[in-house]
C-alpha cells in the first residue's frame, strides 16, 4: 500500500530554487491550468521572486482576481503582491507578506500583435506594411490554429532575453490536445521555412539533384492541385506572402529552434495540471511520456480539484447505512438534516474513491513522478486570497 | 405510426460544442444514441482526432470509416436503433474530396512528400474548416432510396471544437472567401454553408454551472446570433449534482447556520461514534455544497436569459460508462431535447 504513494511535489522548493527561469503549466483544457498559473506567480512573488505570468485565456475573471480590469500583450503589475519596489509603487495596502521583495506581473498573450510586432521589427516599414496587408498573412496570424502555441513561444523567449523578470510562468494554450503546444510551432516553422513555398514562389532557385527529381514528378501535380483546390488567386496571396517574407527573416525554424532548445535548458521545468478524470490523466499521460521523449525536464503533476470530504473518517458504505437507519427509525420525528448530510457524505466518499482510483491509474504507470493535490473549491476564484489558498494547498497539503 | 415531437423536429445536423471539461463529447454520444431510438440511424462524427468517441463506447480506435458503434435502445414500439460513428481527419477528406470530384487518386502520395498536405489541411487558413464541415453536410444529405425519408442518416451529430472556436468553425465562407474569392473550394464552401446556415442544422452547447464555462456558453450563443442564418440550439446543463438541502435553507446553510448540536444527536441516535466530530465535518460539507449551490443558482439565471431551450443531465456518480452513457440518452428524450 505505503509503495504505491507517489512522491510529493513540492511547488515551494521549485519557486524558491532561483536557478529556476521558467515553469511551463501544461495540460488539456478545463482543468484549471490558468489559474494554476496564477496561484504560482502569486505564491512566487510573496516569497521574493519577481515573476511575470503569461496566459493564454481570456478569462475576465481571473484577471479581475489579480486586480486588473483586463489583461493584455504588455505585462501589468499586480497590486498588492510581494512588495518588492515594483509591488510597492502600485500597492496602496501592500501585500500580506511584508517584506518578501517580489513582484507579480501578468499579461495575456495576443497573437496577432505579437505576430505583427516580429514583421515590424524585421521589415522595413514599406515591406512590413505589404506583409500586413497580405489577405494570407492576416488569417494566418489570426486564425490558424499553430499560431497561438508559435507565438505563446514567441513571447516566452521574448520575456526571457529581455531578463526583467527573474521567473517567467507560461500557461499554455487550450489546444484539442496538451501535446499541441510541443508540435504545432514546429509545425508552423516547418511550412513557412519548407521546401513548398519556396517551390511555389520560385522553383528555378531551388537546388539539388535529388530535389530536382521530387520536384519533377511531383511538382507539376501539386501546383496543379493546389489551384484546383484553392483557386490561382489564393496562391498568388501566398506567393506575394513569401517572397516578402523571404527576405526578412533568418528563418521561422531557427526561432522556433531557438524556443525549443529554451524549453530543454536548465532553469526550464514543466509542471503537467490535470483533474482525477480519466480523460485528463490520459492527456497528462501522453505528456510525461513525450516529455521525458524529448528529454524535457518535468517537475511533476498538479493535480486540481481533488475531493476532500471534511468527514473523511466516514466511509460511504457506513454513511449511507446510517442514513437508511435514521429514515427506518424515526417516521414521525425524522432527522432531516442528518440524512440529507449523510446522503451528501456518501456521495462525496464514493467521488473521492473513484478519482483516487484514477490517480492510482496514472502512478501505477508512472510511479516516479511527483504529485501535489489541490483539493476541489466550493467556488470559483474572485481574489487574490482565493489565489493565495490554492498556493497554500501547493505549500503544505501534500498527501 | 405517428413520430412524437421533440424540440428538434426537422433538426438533422447537430453540432455539439462546448469548453473543454464539461462532457462535450459524453453528449454528444448521448444524444446520438437519444435520436437512434425508435428505428432511427444517426452518424456521430468526431473532427479532432481524439478518439473520444471510441472511449467513451468502448471501442478500439476509430478510422476513417463509418462504423456501427451502438445499438439505440428500443422504444415502446420495440425497434432499436443504430449509432454509426466517424473519425473525420482533415487529410482523408481532403484525399476523398480530391477523388470524388478530379480523379485524382494518386495525388496524396506526392503532396504528402512535398508538405502540401500539412499545407492545406493545417495551414491555409479555412481550409480545414471547410473539409470537416464538409464531410458532415456530405452525410447529412446523402440519399438512399431504400430508407424510409430517402436518406442515409436520420440525423448527423457532430462533436465539434471546443466554444472558444465554434464561430470561425462553422462560419467557414467567411473564413475562406477572404482568401478565396472564386474557384472550387469557394464552391464547395458555399455548398456547405446551405446547411449549416439552413433550420436543418442546429448548435448545442454543453456546459456546467461554472462561471467560465458560462461565460464561454453565453458568448458562444451570441457569435452565433451575429452569423446570419446560424441556429443556437439547446444548452445542455451536464453534470448536475441532486442537493442535499432544499432551496429554503440553501442560505442558511451556506452561511454556516446549521444545528451541528441536532446533527450530532441525530448521528448518535444512528449509531454512529464521535458523533459531534462527524456532526461538524458533515455541516462543513453542507455549507460547502450549499455555497456551490448558489453560486451555480447565479449561473443558471445568467444561462436562462439568454432564452435557448435547456436540459439537465445528472452526474454520473460511479463513474462514466456505456449504462451511464444510455441514462444521459434516456433523460435527453425524457426532456424533449431528441
Amino acid at each position: 500500500m505505503a509503495n504505491s504513494r507517489p512522491p510529493a511535489l513540492d511547488i515551494d522548493r521549485l519557486i524558491d530554487d532561483r536557478r529556476n527561469r521558467i515553469l511551463v503549466c501544461c495540460g488539456s483544457g478545463g482543468v484549471g491550468k490558468t489559474t494554476t498559473a496564477a496561484a504560482i506567480g502569486v505564491r512566487a512573488a510573496e516569497r521574493g521572486r519577481h515573476v511575470v505570468v503569461l496566459t493564454v485565456d481570456p478569462a475576465r475573471r481571473l484577471a479581475q482576481s489579480m486586480g486588473l480590469t483586463s489583461l493584455d500583450n504588455t505585462p501589468r503589475l499586480v497590486a498588492g503582491v510581494g512588495s518588492g519596489d515594483a509591488a510597492r509603487d502600485g500597492a496602496a495596502d501592500g501585500g500580506n507578506e511584508a517584506g518578501s521583495g517580489g513582484s507579480l506581473h501578468a499579461m495575456m498573450l495576443d497573437m496577432k500583435r505579437t505576430f505583427d510586432e516580429i514583421v515590424e521589427a524585421h521589415a522595413d516599414p514599406d515591406r512590413a506594411a505589404q506583409i500586413l496587408a497580405n489577405p494570407f498573412y492576416q488569417s494566418l496570424s489570426s486564425s490558424f490554429a499553430g499560431t497561438q502555441e508559435y507565438m505563446a513561444m514567441e513571447k516566452l523567449g521574448q520575456l526571457r532575453r529581455a531578463d526583467e523578470w527573474d521567473l517567467i510562468v507560461v500557461d499554455t494554450p487550450p489546444s484539442r490536445s496538451a501535446l499541441d503546444f510541443l508540435d504545432a510551432p514546429q509545425r508552423l516553422a516547418r511550412f513557412l521555412d519548407g521546401r513548398l513555398l519556396r517551390l511555389l514562389v520560385a522553383p528555378a532557385k531551388v537546388g539539388g539533384r535529388a530535389y530536382l527529381r521530387v520536384l519533377n514528378a511531383g511538382f507539376g501535380v501539386v501546383t496543379g492541385v493546389l489551384t484546383k483546390i484553392l483557386g490561382t488567386q489564393v496562391l498568388r496571396d501566398v506567393q506575394t506572402f513569401v517572397s516578402a517574407l523571404d527576405t526578412m527573416f533568418g528563418g521561422f525554424r531557427e526561432r522556433a529552434d531557438y524556443t525549443y532548445q529554451l524549453l530543454r535548458a536548465p532553469g526550464t521545468e514543466f509542471l503537467v495540471v490535470a483533474a482525477p478524470e480519466p480523460d485528463a490523466l490520459r492527456e497528462a499521460s501522453y505528456f510525461v511520456e513525450r516529455l521525458a521523449e524529448e528529454r524535457m525536464p518535468l517537475a511533476g503533476l498538479v493535480l486540481n480539484r481533488v475531493q476532500r470530504p471534511p468527514a473523511a473518517q466516514l466511509s460511504a458504505a457506513r454513511s449511507l447505512a446510517a442514513a437508511e437507519t435514521l429514515e427506518a427509525s424515526a417516521a414521525a420525528n425524522g432527522h432531516p438534516l442528518a440524512v440529507a448530510a449523510l446522503r451528501l457524505h456518501a456521495d462525496r466518499m464514493q467521488e473521492a474513491v473513484a478519482q483516487r482510483r484514477v490517480a492510482e491509474h496514472f502512478t501505477a504507470a508512472h510511479p516516479l513522478v511527483p504529485i501535489v493535490e489541490v483539493p476541489a473549491q466550493p467556488d470559483d476564484i474572485h481574489d487574490l486570497d482565493g489565489l493565495r489558498r490554492i498556493g497554500q494547498a501547493f505549500g503544505s497539503a501534500n498527501p | 405510426m405517428t413520430t412524437r415531437d421533440t424540440d428538434w423536429d426537422g433538426v438533422r445536423l447537430h453540432v455539439v460544442t462546448g469548453k473543454g471539461g464539461t462532457g462535450k463529447t459524453t453528449v454528444a454520444g448521448a444524444l446520438a444514441l437519444a435520436l437512434a431510438s425508435g428505428g432511427k440511424k444517426v452518424l456521430l462524427m468526431e473532427v479532432e482526432g481524439r478518439q473520444g468517441i471510441a472511449q467513451l463506447f468502448d471501442v478500439p480506435p476509430l478510422p476513417y470509416a463509418e462504423r456501427r458503434i451502438a445499438v439505440a435502445a428500443g422504444s415502446r414500439s420495440g425497434q432499436g436503433g443504430d449509432v454509426f460513428a466517424l473519425v473525420a481527419d482533415p487529410e482523408s477528406a481532403l484525399v476523398e474530396y480530391l477523388e470524388m470530384f478530379y480523379s485524382l487518386r494518386h495525388a496524396g502520395t506526392a503532396m504528402t512528400k512535398l508538405g502540401v498536405m500539412d499545407f492545406a489541411t493545417t495551414i491555409a487558413p479555412g481550409l480545414r474548416d471547410v473539409l470537416l464541415t464538409g464531410k458532415a453536410a456530405e452525410a447529412v444529405r446523402r440519399k438512399d432510396a431504400s430508407r424510409a425519408g430517402g436518406r442515409t442518416y436520420d440525423a448527423v451529430v457532430m462533436d465539434a471544437p471546443p466554444t472558444g472556436r465554434i464561430g470561425r468553425f462553422l462560419n467557414v465562407t467567411a473564413e475562406v472567401s477572404g482568401l478565396a474569392k472564386v474557384g472550387p473550394i469557394r464552391g464547395h464552401a458555399d455548398s456547405v454553408q446551405k446547411v449549416i446556415r439552413s433550420p436543418q442544422t442546429a448548435v448545442h452547447f454543453v456546459t456546467v454551472l461554472e462561471e467560465m464555462p458560462v461565460q464561454e456558453t453565453l458568448d458562444g450563443i451570441a457569435e452565433l446570433r451575429d452569423l446570419d442564418g446560424i441556429t443556437p440550439g439547446g444548452v445542455i446543463v451536464n453534470m448536475a449534482r441532486p442537493l442535499a438541502l432544499p432551496p429554503d435553507e440553501l442560505v442558511a446553510a451556506a452561511d454556516g447556520e446549521l444545528d451541528v448540536d441536532q446533527l450530532a444527536v441525530s448521528l448518535k441516535a444512528a449509531g454512529l461514534d464521535d458523533s459531534l466530530g462527524l456532526a461538524q465535518g458533515l455541516a462543513t460539507e453542507l455549507s460547502e455544497q450549499a455555497k456551490t449551490a448558489l453560486a451555480q443558482d447565479v449561473q443558471l439565471e445568467r444561462l436562462t436569459a439568454a432564452g435557448q431551450p435547456s436540459y439537465e443531465l445528472p452526474w454520473i456518480s460511479d463513474g462514466m460508462d456505456l449504462a451511464g452513457l444510455y441514462r444521459l440518452a434516456a433523460s435527453l428524450r425524457s426532456q424533449g431535447a431528441a
